[in-house]
């Protein structure tokens, strides 16, 4: 069982593939994205995007309407292309599908073509990507995205050069920044996709982009396939979806695969990889700060040790939290994700933790009513748990509606670890702090008949 | 306007308006959005989500795939005095295998076990963008659901690509009406006080504040349509004496169906602003024709406007002659806001709908200062162009304007569905006047007026 009815999803714990597509492009330079599709789902991702990063998000759409459907929508996509240019100039443009072009079977590579052909376009590299909403979830959209892109720009394997490719998950824009610092400390030269942790935190400027600057440079894509190694930041993603496995096997880059670097173990594992591929040592400050995540983890391992969780989100997200909790003897009641993916849940069982795979939040809901965790951890969509159960919700991952600043949170290597740990830790202290006085009270103090 | 000339998309132009005193100007409207432009709208389905949403305790059913569900899952602030049914989102969830093999099965079955396990009184089934083009015959599935367990199972015709924002409202209208019109009615003696509060989804309880004026002057809602209502009070609207319609762009064709229909004679109103809420609760007591609830009417008018006119000169005089940018959904909402920011002493020096109507921008025309520009279903690009030729200091629309407006470094107004405080009557135009006040005099604009980065 994994949610309450075969034939309907109750509360949804995941989005659709285009969405994850959209995020994947905004973290490529001076790129926009063009929605094949009626307009409702530019907006709405646009909305689900811009309520989570308080940035502008700006997608295109083609606005298919009855006639596009019926007659196809070619004149649609070249015309909007057209809009998009003169009214962007990117130097990308991403066209995903939706539901309804992939239904009445657009075939977007070649009306691209006729596109590029007739108005002698040159300099715009337009990238199709097939993401019917129908066929994953948007964790997948997202990872098959990435693949596209990279498939487009290393068509032909670029010439050796050293580089390590690192394949980012959707973490924070602050994750990102930490992972690029660390790969400073490490002197590596890397290709780091995608890279939206300026274009969706913008800081505040006096002249205001419409394409904000940042992301990963398509000079630097070229140059993937020629890569020494490849680091995706995903155990859970499947091969069909996997950037990094296409590098493996089209271009043989070797692949290395880790859980995103949330938690000591976790970190450590790509602390190691990177030393594995560079034969570099652990940069000196990188161990101060292990030890003082572990200095951290001793001082509050016997309030974690008594706190219990759910998890919920992203596959990767879920999988990685689910590992912090472990080594620190915080107990995953249940760890989540609206995704089908046979891999995470074998991982997460592999733990010892219950997994579910392609479940939705009203079951989520009901077993956390069952089980009681002290805390919830996960996206905001936990929301309604949080306010019908009045049980804590630790908020990370996409989306995050209800607060402000998901995107500048540090939750990767020593250092976000030690913070997020600290979080989730103080909030078991606060439960505690609140409850004890009472507890006691009532247990002891009334049982002597002193009421 | 000399940057009018330059702005690259010909096609959008008819849709931007420069008003000119004296002259006969007119704007395109009610088209299809133009491609790649990032338009602001949405899709049909959204249209219907949006009004039948609210209905409490329903089972508002998506037929499609899963991004339909999650997208709209609880994201208004529709409040209940009930059943919270409605907050959950139940979708198909269909997958590739359903596109092929068709998803009318699928929806059947789900109908099934939803309708054995929570019992509601009604079923709204969505059509989305794929279910059109696949041809699920949904209309089927629910008639024969409908026969099998004795309650309504009311099909939506909200196929996303199948028109505009604006046809969703009407398909909701449709469902509505065969909602009120199915089933077994005995018509009752009408009680010449009793009305239905049409195009208010009771977001941050807004149905109730008005609703409070309603029985202070002695008059009877049957049910807002369909903020906060039920199945059982929406089958009873049609007991009414009259209908009042807040939201036109939504629910002006319900209430002209309900008049063709049921033959209730509607009155357009408005309670946003403290104009609009005083004619409009004396145009409900005429419509009742009652001389005791004039009576009462001009009594609650006096007291309120007496109470909040105070607080509304002192944030008067901290808002006077700000500039001020509208981008909302519908017209009909576009006006009051003008008139809302002028009593302020505010200047609207932009002013925009995604699906206003002809009238209502003839409306807008008139309403404006000359210069002021009007713009029919934008986008970022030219809100951000206008904004900045304008000057304007603040802008009001929806969830995704707000970032804009403030990388722009502009203050900002919720008057959206994620509202948590009510903007409506005249508790909602202090509401109002106080975010005004908040957003626009910020300390933090200090800052960022100086230069932002190079401080």
């Amino acid at each position: 069982m994994n949610r309450n009815y075969v034939n309907l999803d109750v509360n949804p714990c995941k989005m659709c593939m285009p969405m994850g597509g959209s995020l994947a492009f905004k973290g490529i330079e001076s790129s926009m994205v063009l929605m094949h599709g009626s307009q409702g789902c530019s907006t709405y991702i646009r909305r689900h995007m811009a309520t989570h990063f308080n940035e502008p998000v700006d997608i295109a759409s083609t606005s298919l309407s009855e006639n596009g459907t019926v007659y196809g929508g070619s004149r649609n996509l070249k015309h909007g292309l057209m809009n998009v240019i003169k009214l962007y100039n990117p130097k990308v443009i991403g066209v995903l599908t939706t539901c309804l072009a992939e239904t009445i079977g657009e075939d977007i590579g070649r009306i691209i073509e006729e596109f590029k052909e007739k108005k002698d376009i040159r300099n715009i590299d337009i990238i199709p990507v097939n993401t019917p909403g129908y066929g994953a979830s948007h964790f997948e959209g997202y990872f098959h995205t990435m693949r596209s892109i990279i498939e487009y720009y290393n068509r032909k394997k670029a010439k050796p050069n050293g580089k390590v490719n690192i394949i980012i998950p959707n973490m924070t824009c602050a994750d990102i920044r930490e992972i690029k610092r660390i790969l400073r400390l490490f002197h590596v030269d890397y290709v780091l996709m995608p890279d939206f942790s300026d274009t969706l935190d913008a800081p505040y400027k006096p002249d205001y982009e419409k394409i904000p600057e940042g992301g990963t440079r398509i000079d630097d894509i070229k140059n993937m396939s020629g890569a020494r190694a490849t680091i995706e930041m995903s155990v859970s993603i499947d091969d069909r979806y996997s950037p990094g496995k296409y590098l493996e096997e089209e271009h043989g880059v070797p692949l290395y695969r880790c859980p995103i670097p949330i938690g000591i173990r976790n970190t450590d594992w790509l602390i190691k990889t990177l030393s594995g591929i560079t034969g570099k040592q652990n940069p000196g400050s990188l161990a101060v700060e292990r030890g003082r995540l572990l200095d951290a983890m001793i001082d509050s391992h016997k309030y974690n040790g008594e706190g219990t969780v759910a998890i919920f989100g992203d596959p990767e997200t879920v999988y990685a939290v689910t590992s912090l909790c472990l080594e620190n003897g915080i107990t995953p009641l249940i760890a989540a994700t609206g995704s089908k993916n046979l891999k995470f849940r074998n991982l997460i069982a592999a733990k010892g933790t219950q997994a579910i795979d392609g479940t939705d939040f009203e079951y989520v809901h009901e077993q956390v009513k069952k089980l009681r965790p002290h805390l919830l951890i996960g996206n905001s969509d936990g929301k309604i748990i949080r306010e019908k159960e009045h049980i804590p919700l630790i908020r990370i991952g996409f989306p995050i509606h209800d607060h402000i600043g998901a995107q500048r949170k540090l939750f990767v290597g020593y250092r976000g670890s030690m913070r997020f740990l600290d979080d989730i830790t103080n909030t078991l202290l606060d439960l505690k702090n609140e409850s004890y006085r009472q507890k006691l009270y009532s247990e002891f103090f009334c049982r002597q008949g002193n009421t | 306007m000399k940057s009018l000339e330059a702005y690259p998309l010909e096609e959008r132009k008819s849709h931007i308006l420069v008003k000119e005193k004296d002259q006969n100007q007119g704007i395109s409207c009610g088209r299809h959005s133009v491609s790649g432009v990032v338009s602001q709208r949405a899709c049909v389905y959204c249209g219907a989500r949006v009004v039948l949403n609210p209905i409490t305790d329903a089972v508002h059913i998506v037929h499609g795939p899963i991004g339909c569900s999650s997208y709209t899952w609880d994201i208004r602030g529709s409040l209940s005095s009930g059943s919270e049914m409605f907050r959950n989102s139940f979708s198909t969830d269909l997958e590739e295998k359903d596109i092929i093999f068709g998803g009318e099965k699928k929806l059947s079955e789900a109908i099934d076990e939803i309708v054995r396990a929570k019992f509601p009184k009604a079923v709204f089934v969505y059509s989305t963008c794929v279910v059109g083009v696949i041809g699920d015959d949904i209309e089927a599935v629910c008639r024969a659901a409908e026969r099998k367990y004795g309650i309504r199972v009311i099909p939506v015709k909200s196929t996303g690509f199948a028109g505009s924002k604006k046809d969703g409202y009407k398909a909701a209208c449709d469902a509505i009406i065969s909602l009120m019109d199915g089933g077994k009615y005995e018509r009752g003696v009408k009680d010449p006080r009793s009305f239905n509060y049409l195009g208010d989804f009771n977001l941050a309880g807004e149905i109730w504040v008005v609703n409070n004026y309603f029985k202070e002057i002695g008059l009877n809602m049957i049910t807002g349509v369909t903020g906060d209502s039920t199945v059982e009070k929406l089958r009873k609207a049609r007991n009414a004496s009259f209908n009042i319609v807040q939201c036109a762009g939504s629910s002006i064709y319900l209430a002209e169906r309900m008049k063709e229909k049921f033959g209730i004679p509607y009155e357009k109103v408005s309670f946003f602003g403290i104009q609009d809420t005083v004619s409009s609760l004396i145009k409900l007591a005429e419509l009742s024709g009652d001389e005791e609830v004039k009576k009462k009417t001009e009594k609650l008018i006096r007291i309120m406007v007496a109470e909040v006119e105070p607080v509304l000169e002192k944030y008067r005089k901290k808002c006077r002659g700000k500039r001020v940018a509208i981008y909302v959904g519908g017209g009909f909402k576009a006006v009051s806001l003008i008139k809302q920011f002028s009593e302020l002493g505010m200047k609207t020096v932009m002013v925009g709908t995604q699906t206003g109507r002809k009238q209502e921008y003839e409306t807008i025309r008139e309403l404006v200062e000359e210069g002021t520009v009007i713009l029919d279903d934008t986008n970022p690009s030219e809100l951000e162009k206008f904004m900045k030729e304008k000057g304007a200091d603040l802008l009001v629309g929806g969830v995704k304007e707000r970032p804009l407006a403030y990388k722009l470094g502009m203050a900002f107004i919720d008057h959206n569905h994620e509202r948590k405080h009510p903007l409506i009557g005249f508790e909602g135009a202090v509401n109002f006047a106080r975010e005004v006040d908040l957003t626009l005099n910020s300390p933090v604009w200090e800052f960022v007026r100086k230069g932002g980065l190079h401080e």
